[in-house]
Parts: structure tokens; C-alpha cells; sequence
């Protein structure tokens, strides 16, 4: 079964940590995707931009309108997600445990089973 | 058989297929092109011929035929042109058929992101599959971009230029050349990419080019700017990935011998010249690579090459005017610098790096929660992952060397 684990983040956090902890994040992600990738539950990983990048396409009176600006204005917001493949939700859980921001007071992971998938190319 | 054996040998080829079919069958020929090396792959490790461009071009040719097969009298016409037409000096024309083919990548006429995408391809002879990863974009994307950009170069149908006027539309190629080589070392999205080959093929390109154009100053000044550029990459980027910027730099790393090319090339190109914008920035390169370091740096000199590139190209270059301020700063002092960068931002409310650029000189002003507010609003604003990493490293220093 294929989840999303997205990455919720708060900025402010971020700006605390040391060049330490900064170094332990990076190194703890490269180490998880090695290993998701060496079991074969890696799917793929994306890290967004700043919501303040976002541009919002709705309805206004019955056409499409753009906005500048996230859907929803919060402290935290998805900084990026790992799609996986994994056997049950408990493998998700333990897996979403290992990640970096797991250990990080103000960052979470969020799971959620995925319903479809389409890869392009793959 | 190398690399750089292929890299020669398809441009090479194209252009001979294009000077007897025309360019408005460029997408023909390119994929006849295509077969052809594909062939050559299989059959040359066994059975090297004597002339390898005589033996891609009669394969292609023949490949050509096959492809505009279906109508039986034109197939007929075009064998008979094929056969018909003369063998040329294998290497009479070598350089400037490179050049003709690159020039036909990159008219102006097509998109810029099809320039280069089909620069790579039939010019450096990148797959596909290379190139979708330069650009870490599906390899769909990329197929789609060159196959719209060869029926572009179809539809022009322009007659090929012939190569004594091999300064023609020379911008655009060095244009070209010069977002390959600056997007092999700072992407503007996304990560950085695993492939500095682009760096590497866009130097060779360009060296190509200034062997036909050797009085050219502007392509003189391009090749010296990605050599002096390129010298400086061991020290750009620091182990934990981390952008290092030029003042933090040990410039110990820096490839002397690149340099001492980069700077010969300003030193051959400058007296008399009429200053162009790759020049120019090429003096600004060699000013940096000569200095032990920031504070011994001609800014003086620097800063008054800027405002002639500013000059030069009609002030309509914001990112120009902010490499300006920059060294303005380092000239007049950081107040003077600030005001004019409020100025700027004025004019150009989004510009990348202003508020990485006004973070800076904040903080060098002492001003910390300013600068720190201009970090956060960097951060937020850039779309490349190693440029956010070097800001928040700056933010959380600032916060550290103030509490």
C-alpha cells in the first residue's frame, strides 16, 4: 500500500536549530532514502518552496481566478513529502519514525494512504 | 570509443545532411543522424572505418531516404540526390559545421528552453535521458521540447547561412551557451544537478566557436568568463552542500590553471576592444580571481566595470544593477547601498537575491533584527534548495552572534 508522509514544517523552528542539527537533518534524509530505496519502499521525495510562492486557481463567479499566496494561512506548512510503498500502516508509522523531523520539537509527519497513482513515465 | 568522439562527429554529420536536404527537413535529418550513430555504436567497436564522418553520412543519408519513404517517385528523387551528391573533404569544413548546426539550434525564432534542449542534442550529443536530467524533468518533456523545436527549425526554412558568415546570429548562440554552462552551476529551481558535463560541454562549445571567430571579443569574453566561473566551483559549494559565497571562499581551491587561461584571454581581448556585456563581465571575473581576497579586491575597478555593463546594456538588466550595488558597497559604505537597493526593489519588486543582497549589508551594518527579517523574507523567496540552506545558516549565525 502506498502512503504519503508529508513533512509539516514550521519556519520558526527551523531558524533554532544549530548548524548541527542542520547537518544531523540532512544526513539523517539521505540515510532514510538510501534506505527506503534499498528496500524498494522509496517511491519518490519532493521539498517545496515557501507557501508565500504559491499561486491559488479557483472559481470566481463560474471561471477560474489566481491568487498569489497558500490556500490556508498557518504557522506550519508542507515543506515536502516521501511517497512509499509500503506492506501495512504500521511499516508507514515506523518509517515516518525514522525521519529526522520526527525527533524535532514543532515538526511533524503526517501519513496518508494513497487512493491512485499515476507516475508519467514510469 | 570516447565521448567526445560522438560529440564531434554528429554535428559534423547533421550539417552535411542539412547542406544537401535543407534545413526545412532538420527533424528528418537529425533522426537520420541519430540512426546513423546508433549504427556506428553497434558496428565500430568490430570494424573502424578510415573516414568515420564519410561513413555516418552515407548511413544517415540512406536513412534519410528510408524515413521520406512513401511516395515512390519523391524517394526515388531523393536516392537519387543522395548518390548523386559529392563527397566532401573529411575535414575541410569541420569547425564551421558545427557552428552551422548550432546556429540552426539556436535561432532566435525558436523558445529558449527549445534553443537549448536541442543544442545538447544534436550539437553535444546528449540522450535524452541526459539531458531530462540536467533539467530533472521527465524524459517526455525533454522528447517533446526538441521534436516542437526541430519542426520549428523546419518551418523556418531559412536557407543554410553559409559558414563564411559564422558570426551571424552569434548572441543568440552565445546566449545559449552561456544558460547551458550557468545552469550546470546554479539551477534556478530545484536542486543542483549531479551533471557538471553541461559545464564541460558548454566550455568546449564555446572554444569551438572562438576557433572560427577568433577576433570575436565577445566570444573571447564568454569563453574567459566560464573559465574563470568554472575555476572557482571547487569552492563554491562546501561539504555539508551548503553554498559558500565568494568572500568565504578558500580561494586555495580555486584551479589556477583555468584562471591563468581565463585571465590571458581578458589580457588578449581588452586593448581597443568595443566593451560587450560577456567581455565585461569576463574583466569583473578576473579582477575577483586575481585578489588574495575581499578586502584586497580592486572594487574601485569593479565597480566602475559594472556601471559600463549597465551602460552597455541599456540599464534594463536589474540583476546587473544589484551585482552593482553590491560593490557599491564595498566602495561608498553600506548606507549608500541600502538606499539604493530600496530604489531597486521599487522598480523591481520580485528581483531574486535583493533581500538575500539587503540581509548582508544589514547585518554587516550592525543592524541585526533588520537583517534578520530580510533573511526570513530570502528564505521564503527562493525556490533553490542549496541557496535556502546558505540563508538559514546566515539567519541562525545572526541570531547566535547577537543573543
Amino acid at each position: 500500500m502506498k502512503y504519503l508522509i508529508l513533512m509539516q514544517v514550521d519556519p520558526a523552528v527551523l531558524e533554532q536549530l544549530t548548524d548541527e542539527q542542520q547537518k544531523q537533518i540532512q544526513e539523517g534524509h539521505a540515510a532514510f532514502m538510501a534506505a527506503t530505496k534499498e528496500s524498494g519502499e522509496f517511491i519518490a521525495t519532493q521539498a517545496l518552496a515557501d507557501p508565500s510562492q504559491s499561486k491559488v486557481v479557483r472559481s470566481s463567479g463560474g471561471s477560474p481566478e489566481v491568487t498569489d499566496g497558500p490556500f490556508a494561512e498557518s504557522k506550519e506548512f508542507m515543506g515536502g513529502f516521501y511517497f512509499i510503498d509500503v506492506d501495512s500502516e504500521a511499516r508507514a508509522v515506523e518509517l515516518a519514525k525514522r525521519i529526522p523531523d520526527a525527533s524535532i520539537p514543532g515538526l511533524a509527519l503526517e501519513l496518508r494512504p494513497v487512493m491512485f497513482t499515476d507516475l508519467g513515465d514510469q | 570509443m570516447s565521448e567526445g568522439l560522438w560529440r564531434e562527429l554528429a554535428p559534423q554529420a547533421l550539417a552535411r545532411l542539412l547542406r544537401t536536404y535543407g534545413s526545412t527537413h532538420f527533424d528528418l535529418c537529425e533522426d537520420a543522424v541519430q540512426e546513423a550513430l546508433l549504427h556506428a555504436y553497434q558496428q565500430w567497436p568490430t570494424r573502424f572505418p578510415d573516414d568515420p564522418v564519410g561513413w555516418l553520412v552515407t548511413t544517415a543519408r540512406r536513412r534519410y531516404v528510408d524515413l521520406t519513404r512513401g511516395d515512390a517517385r519523391r524517394r526515388l528523387r531523393e536516392t537519387r540526390a543522395a548518390l548523386l551528391h559529392p563527397p566532401m573533404p573529411p575535414q575541410a569544413v569541420q569547425a564551421d559545421d558545427s557552428l552551422l548546426v548550432l546556429r540552426l539550434c539556436c535561432h532566435p525564432d525558436l523558445p529558449r528552453s527549445g534553443q537549448v534542449a536541442l543544442t545538447l542534442r544534436a550539437v553535444a550529443g546528449l540522450t535524452t535521458a541526459q539531458i531530462a536530467n540536467v533539467y530533472q524533468v521527465p524524459e517526455t518533456t525533454i522528447a517533446q521540447r526538441i521534436t516542437r523545436a526541430k519542426r520549428r527549425v523546419s518551418e523556418l526554412g531559412t536557407p543554410l547561412p553559409p559558414p563564411k558568415h559564422a558570426d551571424e546570429r552569434v548572441t543568440a548562440v552565445l546566449d545559449v551557451l552561456y544558460v547551458m554552462f550557468t545552469e550546470a552551476h546554479h539551477t534556478t529551481t530545484g536542486a543542483p544537478p549531479a551533471d557538471t558535463d553541461l559545464a564541460t560541454e558548454a566550455i568546449r562549445l564555446t572554444r569551438l566557436l572562438l576557433l572560427s571567430l577568433s577576433k570575436s571579443t565577445e566570444v573571447t569574453g564568454l569563453l574567459a568568463l566560464m573559465l574563470l566561473t568554472e575555476a572557482r566551483q571547487p569552492a563554491r559549494v562546501g561539504p555539508d552542500g551548503r553554498l559558500t559565497p565568494l568572500d568565504e571562499q578558500d580561494r586555495t581551491l580555486w584551479n589556477r590553471e583555468l584562471i591563468d587561461q581565463g585571465i590571458t584571454l581578458v589580457r588578449r581581448a581588452t586593448p581597443g576592444a568595443e566593451p560587450g556585456p560577456y567581455l565585461l563581465q569576463a574583466c569583473i571575473a578576473a579582477l575577483h580571481a586575481e585578489a588574495p581576497d575581499t578586502a584586497a579586491t580592486d572594487w574601485h575597478e569593479i565597480l566602475a566595470l559594472y556601471r559600463l555593463l549597465e551602460i552597455v546594456t541599456g540599464h534594463g538588466n536589474p540583476t546587473i544593477t544589484l551585482n552593482r550595488i553590491v560593490a557599491q558597497a564595498m566602495v561608498d559604505g553600506n548606507d549608500t547601498a541600502l538606499a539604493q537597493l530600496d530604489a531597486l526593489e521599487a522598480d523591481h519588486p520580485r528581483l531574486p537575491r535583493l533581500d538575500a543582497v539587503r540581509a548582508h549589508l544589514l547585518e554587516r551594518a550592525g543592524r541585526p533584527d533588520a537583517a534578520a527579517n530580510a533573511y526570513r523574507r530570502a528564505i521564503a523567496a527562493t525556490v533553490n534548495l542549496a541557496e535556502q540552506q546558505h540563508l538559514r545558516h546566515g539567519l541562525r549565525h545572526l541570531a547566535g552572534a547577537h543573543e
